[in-house]
């Protein structure tokens, strides 16, 4: 492929105390495209990603964005090469409303500086309508939601700001049927819009139906990275249990 | 309650339609509701004990004074306790505050700027490098606690220790005044506006406090939000209205005695004329005590300075996955803290007319006791400015009211402890049963 890829993750390692959480891992995305990351609990996927949106510094390696060397050393820097994430815990502030969580760290203000939350909050009715029609309790704390409306409104961040590259961590683990269906529609309009997305779950059939590319991670290693037109279900899933190509497994 | 603006509209959970609806319709914060009528019932119930004494124009001043200086550092307190932290020094820390601020009037300025004493600058130099001190050593335990880790109790109790100890070394442990005549405006019967300016305050206070319920109003219509009925809103400027001048109203008809005022007259060289009267009026540091307030909600409600305490308070991972740098604003709130310290210092040793060593002490747990009274949850995310100023002033009512009824000291502050015990499980109570926070 002779495009620029969008992101650019070249030899990655980072270690916690004695343990190599993620090594010499190298994973790519282009724009429109969805890249799942699969494995085990602890396999390194969420610490991967997590260099990425900003909030670990990796020991060793690379980020390329757009064909240019990046540096990211906070939240607020991933933002500013527009990486927005959902994280898997949401990370929502439960005491304050879905506008005052959606704008967070990015509020909208007066001409006086002071924050305008009526703007906020009518910004944020008119996104949620797109996300979320049932969405109703903007003035609720959102402790006060349920799960999906929570998931919506951590959706509704990272979308409101015009991501290009998109990172979902488990987005759909604690929906219902419905509430994931509208999750997996929303990532296939993204996509389509040019977005990059990288794509983090367990559900191994969810993956190989929304996302163009799979890559496996099994102790912090990269077992491999795979189209999934060329692969099956149980080539992942013995890439996952065994750690092993699709081609050495057979 | 929640954050301040939210739950104002969340609808609670109540199941009798009617009482809802009304109490919809004037979006009234419950929570504020139940703390106020609590502090009427304490006050009937004193007014009574007392034959009608509790309830005078008199003592009502003296409460409204004596309740600043902990309302002030409460409504910071507020803050720190929100972000998850604790404060355990404020009581030394104002103690440090009024040492350097009677020093600077009594020693420093004098010796070494020659202002003699009596000169119209030395007061607010002093005042302003009181509050330089307070908010440098908040600053100096904000960073203690966000940058180097080390929990805010720990900080905040050797601080306690240290800065109690710093006052007594900067003054050798001797009571320092009188303080500059200026400077001891701010401690309450010293500096009060009279009849005149206090009604003129009031009406500002009135005409602003409707201008800004009215502002509101059209805002929600601007953005098509939906908006409470016109009565509810004129009900509500009313009752605001009521209180602000009603307030203006008792203060004024506090009579300085006779003999104050002539002795004033006869400092000036004068005679007083046949039959003349003045009222006190609004006490400078509650007005000052005013001006803290809004300026703290302001902060709270309408700054992203704000909006981060809360946050950070709600979620700390989710604020900083949100780019908040929750390190600095630990510094910040902390910073707020000691600057409110040095205010409350000002209005302290005002009050007393001059410094003393033991100023302050155990204030600090009178701060936390009244933000947590007020409403504010120590597990953070949680409170407000003005439930912690009614925090303060129902400690004080209890405290002044136990006093005028004769109670034993050490019987005092069995009831003080047992009510703030009281009021974290009626707090813990209503959240449950209300299902906010």
């Amino acid at each position: 492929m002779t495009r620029t890829p969008l992101v650019d993750m070249r030899n990655i390692s980072i270690a916690f105390g004695g343990v190599q959480a993620v090594d010499d891992v190298s994973i790519d995305l282009y724009p429109g495209e969805v890249v799942g990351l699969l494995g085990h609990n602890g396999a390194g996927k969420s610490t991967l990603i997590k260099i990425l949106s900003g909030a670990y510094k990796a020991d060793s390696g690379e980020i390329w964005i757009e064909g240019e060397k990046a540096t990211i050393n906070s939240p607020r820097d991933a933002r500013a090469y527009n990486i927005e994430t959902i994280h898997q815990t949401l990370a929502l502030a439960d005491n304050l409303p879905a506008p005052a969580n959606l704008f967070l760290g990015r509020e909208l203000r007066t001409m006086f500086g002071f924050l305008d939350d009526s703007r906020m909050e009518a910004e944020t009715t008119k996104i949620m309508a797109r996300l979320n029609p049932n969405f109703k309790k903007i003035a609720d704390p959102v402790s006060a939601l349920s799960g999906g409306q929570r998931q919506s409104v951590a959706i509704a961040r990272a979308v409101y700001f015009n991501a290009r590259i998109l990172i979902m961590d488990e987005p759909t683990a604690a929906l219902g049927v419905h509430e994931t269906k509208m999750v997996a529609d929303l990532i296939m309009e993204l996509k389509a819009q040019g977005l990059g997305i990288f794509l983090i779950s367990h559900d191994t059939r969810e993956m190989m139906d929304l996302c163009d590319r799979v890559s496996v991670m099994k102790n912090g290693q990269l077992i491999g990275t795979e189209r999934v037109e060329d692969v099956t279900e149980d080539d992942i899933l013995s890439m996952i249990i065994m750690g092993k190509k699709a081609e050495q497994a057979a | 309650m929640s954050t301040p603006d939210t739950a104002n509209r969340t609808s609670s959970g109540g199941q009798k339609a009617n009482k809802k609806s009304l109490m919809d319709a004037l979006e009234l914060d419950t929570r504020l509701l139940g703390m106020i009528g609590a502090f009427i019932l304490v006050a009937i119930v004193f007014n009574v004990l007392t034959d009608g004494r509790f309830l005078t124009p008199r003592n009502i001043f003296n409460l409204t004074i004596q309740t600043v200086s902990v309302a002030i550092m409460a409504t910071g307190m507020v803050f720190v306790i929100v972000t998850r932290h604790i404060d355990l020094s404020v009581g030394a820390l104002l103690a440090t505050c009024s040492a350097v601020m009677a020093m600077m009037q009594t020693a420093w300025l004098p010796q070494f700027l020659d202002l003699p004493l009596g000169h119209p600058l030395i007061p607010w130099l002093a005042i302003a490098a009181g509050i330089i001190t307070g908010g440098v050593i908040g600053a100096f335990q904000g960073w203690l606690t966000g940058y180097l880790l080390i929990p805010a109790f720990i900080v905040t109790l050797g601080g306690l220790l240290v800065w109690r100890n710093a006052a007594w070394y900067l003054t050798n442990g001797q009571t320092i005044g009188p303080l500059d005549s200026t400077f001891q405006m701010f401690g309450g019967i010293n500096g009060t506006m009279g009849e005149f300016w206090s009604w003129v305050v009031g009406i500002v206070a009135t005409l602003a406090a409707l201008a800004a319920l009215w502002a509101k109003r059209r805002d929600k219509l601007r953005h098509e939000f939906p908006v409470k009925p016109l009565w509810a809103e004129m009900a509500l400027g009313a009752i605001i209205a009521g209180a602000i001048l009603g307030l203006i109203a008792v203060l004024n008809s506090y009579q300085v005695p006779a003999a104050r005022l002539q002795r004033e007259f006869t400092a000036r060289g004068e005679t007083m004329p046949e039959g003349y009267t003045a009222a006190y009026g609004l006490p400078l540091s509650v007005l000052l005590l005013i001006v803290v307030a809004i300026v703290m909600t302001v902060i709270a409600r309408r700054t992203a300075l704000g909006r981060y305490i809360f946050a950070t308070g709600g979620n700390p991972q989710a604020a900083e996955l949100s780019g908040i740098n929750t390190r600095l604003l630990t510094v910040k709130v902390f910073a707020i803290m000691g600057a409110l310290c040095a205010i409350s210092a000002v209005v302290a040793s005002a009050r007393l007319t001059n410094h003393s060593n033991d100023i302050g002490t155990l204030d600090e747990l009178r701060v936390i006791a009244a933000a947590v009274i007020g409403g504010t949850a120590l597990a953070g995310g949680i409170g407000t400015i003005y439930g912690a100023i009614l925090g303060a002033l129902i400690m004080q009512s209890l405290q002044s009211g136990m006093a005028m009824v004769g109670v034993d000291a050490p019987l005092q502050n069995i009831v003080v402890g047992s009510v703030l015990v009281l009021a974290v499980l009626i707090d813990i109570i209503y959240r449950r049963r209300t299902g906010k926070g």
